[in-house]
């Protein structure tokens, strides 16, 4: 349990300046789960759907004699890694293990950091796709920053084991970009669970989706907003409701004199965003929306961790530099729709060498199972174009990027001692198109192996299906 | 000019050459004369005058056929007003030819042909009877200049997609799909009756029964949309019926049903990277294409999203990664699409004769590292040149000037 307080390090963070009713965002222990007694406790006091993740216990693991991508920099021939409960502990030419550890045989095999992606839908989009798992748009009003995905995401979605088989050990699961304001993101470890609180990411900060552009005013285009400029005045509506939303419980909890506010789940969550404690993860194609976004972040005083899809980011690489927002975007998505037109392969590689964070994502069950052949097509086609990539800048794509762009990347991201061992064995150079993983290990647990039937997980909705 | 472009012989030498219908051979030539493959070997006469195009260290393939997706026939999925490919109102639209709805200056066309995928099936959308798909090659003003093969087959689906063209019933679309066709060969026994409207009212409009003869008399292609292992039973049965020669598309669970499909004798159009369960298939797999082939079925590959028709490549290296060969994989994107779309005797290899849609690459066509160095359409060097390409060489240097 030693990462956990890394863990509790950023949930403690999260703590300090909670604080309507949002106290317990990134509760990690289930210790939390006993409500403060008292007769004058109330629910804002209370634990707020903590995560009761338990790291799976495996023996320690050494991988010898394989080319280890650490993330961080780093690309070893012959080299070895030891994990042990759940923590990287070496990594290096010459690694020594305890006598009872695994040894996993790397030769001819590859090891890098597990797979994360900012962007999906599994559990809130489920596979089989009928409208009975399409819970991803509560698309009933454009601001719905009160709802969350993880009270939408379902355990058994039968594409959670196919994205594991492809190397993914962490998700932000996140709400669709019908509304301005989407509501909460999930992020969940991607290990097979019963329950939702089982799966979340000890410690992760929420995200606060919004979209731009055409999904709101196309949705709502009967009520409205309608247009662009519906948008925009839309979102400063809400923000300029939840500064006072803030303002309001801030007095509060400093004297505790009268009454307490009322909750309003809406308002809680924009209130953390102009805190500083939940991440916004904003929707956004072009690049004159993305700076008009900036500018609303800038009269409200938040940040944008990331811009997602951002087909254009190569337009304003410079700005998204400057502006410490990363760029969650595709390979080679592009012409959809009008405002995916401008999509280029060479998206990644320009945000890289502006100075930018690039991250791959998938928004998609089938995409994410291979975000290392996306990243690897975004490197290759960026050196064609003269964009001298590393394979470790492109290997940071898709592992310590994304890390950072859901605040975990002091946890997870890299191959390093002291972090999380997710960790993921591929069969060949994962940035070639034949690479598949073998194994993968979440918190040091063998979540996965291709080799062994009886360590692949399985959904209760896939039992009985086939013949 | 147009003499001499006509007239123009260029010769791709030293290559790594991979002629599909034959081994591959080092340090060879192809020869390309008039728009067409003149000689392919490794003792090839040049002749004087022939533009050389220096291909050592580099793989030469035929260009990639693509039998899926609406090239040409939508320009923007989310713009209806872009998308020319199903015929509304219609559920059985065997008339309906996508041809002259191609726009042979869609942006959507260089983008994929500077990735290697020379050639495409516009294939129609639509309710039980989509239309008729017809085969394009990437290149070309006007749309007589770029179509190959028209039609290639009518299109019908077997699918769940289907249902609502039948009452919500697997069964009602496999017997409105008999009534059709019995409405057909009724029509054509019957024109004398039908044009004194001395018949019954028929399943479908005279134009959509007349079409559909071809495909009754062996003469034309159906191809299929079927995903679940029963509904590929079902195409099967009623190929068998009206002895129709079948072409399965989709075939999501094929790979359960393998030696049956062999031993009709039909081909299947998969897409290697689909495994997201439906309740049109739960039994989707990635190593469908192999399992197919394995069991002797005539596979090509798919990339269905038409504005990534050019990820051709990468559905194939994924096929190779779960268990086909990659010559397999090779010829499941060239030669047996050409086959299964009936112009084999002009595309698909690197024979002398062939039209000459030939790709340059530095190296495993599959591979992400690998970069196309040439195009060939019909004899004619394609500018590596897309408003993609444009896109990024004005932004490369921030802010861009004009």
């Amino acid at each position: 349990m030693r990462h956990l307080s890394a863990a509790l390090l950023l949930a403690g963070l999260a703590a300090g300046c909670a604080s309507a009713g949002a106290r317990q965002t990134g509760a990690t222990e289930p210790a939390s789960q006993t409500a403060p007694a008292g007769r004058d406790s109330t629910s804002v006091d209370r634990a707020q759907y903590p995560s009761t993740y338990r790291r799976h216990p495996n023996p320690s693991v050494v991988i010898r004699n394989a080319t280890i991508m650490t993330a961080t920099g780093q690309e070893i021939q012959g080299g070895s890694i030891l994990f042990r409960e759940g923590r990287i502990v070496a990594v290096g030419a010459t690694v020594e293990a305890p006598a009872d550890a695994v040894v996993v045989d790397g030769t001819g095999k590859w090891v890098t950091p597990g797979v994360i992606d900012t962007h999906s839908h599994l559990g809130v989009y489920a596979a089989p796709g009928t409208w009975a798992e399409s819970d991803g748009n509560e698309a009933t009003n454009p601001v719905t920053a009160e709802v969350w995905a993880e009270h939408s995401f379902w355990p058994h979605d039968p594409q959670i084991p196919l994205a594991i088989a492809g190397g993914v050990t962490t998700i932000q699961a996140l709400p669709g970009s019908a509304n301005l304001i989407g509501g909460r993101s999930a992020v969940m470890k991607l290990v097979p669970g019963r329950t939702v609180q089982e799966m979340k990411f000890p410690g992760a900060r929420y995200g606060l989706k919004m979209a731009c552009g055409e999904n709101p005013k196309r949705v709502y285009s009967s009520r409205g907003p309608s247009t662009r400029m519906g948008n925009m005045a839309g979102y400063r509506a809400a923000f300029i409701q939840a500064e006072q939303y803030r303002r309001r419980w801030d007095k509060w909890n400093k004297d505790h004199t009268g009454d307490a506010p009322q909750r309003d789940l809406r308002m809680e969550s924009l209130a953390e965003v102009l805190r500083g404690n939940i991440f916004v993860q904003n929707h956004c194609y072009r690049a004159d929306e993305m700076v008009q976004m900036l500018d609303l972040a800038h009269e409200f005083g938040f940040r944008i961790r990331s811009f997602h899809h951002a087909v254009e980011a190569y337009k304003i690489a410079d700005i998204l530099a400057r502006e410490g927002a990363a760029v969650s975007i595709w390979a080679d998505w592009w012409g959809f729709k009008e405002e995916a037109m401008d999509g280029i392969y060479e998206n990644a590689a320009l945000v890289q060498q502006a100075g930018g964070r690039a991250v791959i994502h998938s928004d998609d069950a089938s995409g994410i199972q291979r975000l290392n052949q996306e990243a690897a097509k975004a490197m290759y086609h960026g050196r064609r174009a003269g964009i001298q990539i590393t394979r470790d800048q492109a290997l940071r794509w898709f592992t310590a990027n994304p890390a950072w762009a859901l605040g975990l990347d002091s946890i997870v991201g890299t191959l390093e001692p002291g972090k999380m061992a997710d960790v993921v064995l591929w069969s060949a150079d994962p940035l070639s198109v034949y690479a598949r993983a073998l194994q993968v290990y979440n918190d040091g647990w063998l979540v996965y192996d291709r080799n062994d039937p009886a360590r692949q997980p399985k959904t209760d909705f896939s039992i009985g299906q086939q013949p | 000019m147009i003499a001499f472009l006509l007239a123009q012989t260029i010769a791709i030498t030293g290559g790594t050459v991979y002629p599909v219908s034959g081994p591959k051979m080092d340090n060879a030539t192809v020869l390309i004369r008039d728009g067409r493959i003149a000689a392919v070997g490794t003792n090839v006469a040049i002749p004087a005058g022939a533009t050389r195009i220096d291909a050592a260290g580099k793989w030469v393939t035929p260009g990639l056929i693509d039998g899926a997706g609406n090239m040409g026939l939508r320009e923007i999925s989310a713009v209806q007003n872009t998308n020319e490919g199903t015929l509304r109102g219609n559920e059985v639209a065997a008339a309906f030819n996508v041809a002259e709805g191609i726009n042979p200056a869609s942006t959507l066309i260089p983008v994929t042909r500077i990735e290697g995928v020379t050639t495409t099936l516009a294939v129609p959308g639509g309710d039980l009877i989509w239309g008729q798909a017809v085969l394009i090659d990437l290149d070309g003003t006007t749309i007589e200049a770029m179509v190959a093969k028209s039609p290639v087959a009518i299109v019908a689906d077997l699918s769940e997609g289907a249902k609502s063209a039948a009452g919500g019933s697997r069964a009602g679309v496999a017997q409105r799909l008999r009534r059709v066709f019995n409405d057909a060969l009724e029509y054509s026994r019957r024109r004398t009756d039908y044009s004194r409207a001395q018949m019954q009212g028929l399943a479908a409009s005279a134009a959509d029964l007349e079409a559909l003869l071809p495909v009754l008399r062996g003469q034309l292609p159906l191809m299929v949309v079927a995903n679940r292992r029963s509904d590929i039973e079902t195409a099967l049965r009623i190929a068998r019926e009206y002895k129709i020669r079948l072409i399965l598309a989709g075939a999501a669970e094929g790979w359960q049903i393998a030696d049956k499909i062999a031993a009709a004798g039909v081909p299947v159009l998969v897409q290697p990277m689909d495994n997201i369960p439906t309740y049109d298939a739960l039994g989707v797999r990635y190593e469908n294409a192999a399992l197919l082939t394995k069991g002797g079925v005539k596979v090509s590959l798919l990339e269905t999203q038409t504005e990534n028709s050019r990820n051709l490549r990468q559905q194939a290296g994924n096929a190779v990664a779960y268990g086909m060969t990659w010559e397999q994989a090779l010829r499941a994107v060239t030669l047996t699409p050409a086959e299964t779309f009936g112009v084999a005797d002009r595309y698909g290899s690197l024979e002398a004769g062939k039209v000459a849609n030939v790709v340059v690459w530095t190296g495993d066509p599959f591979e992400f590292s690998t970069g196309v160095e040439h195009v060939f359409i019909r004899g004619k060097e394609i500018p590596l040149r897309s408003r993609q390409t444009e896109l990024m060489e004005r932004y490369r240097s921030l802010p861009p000037k004009y």
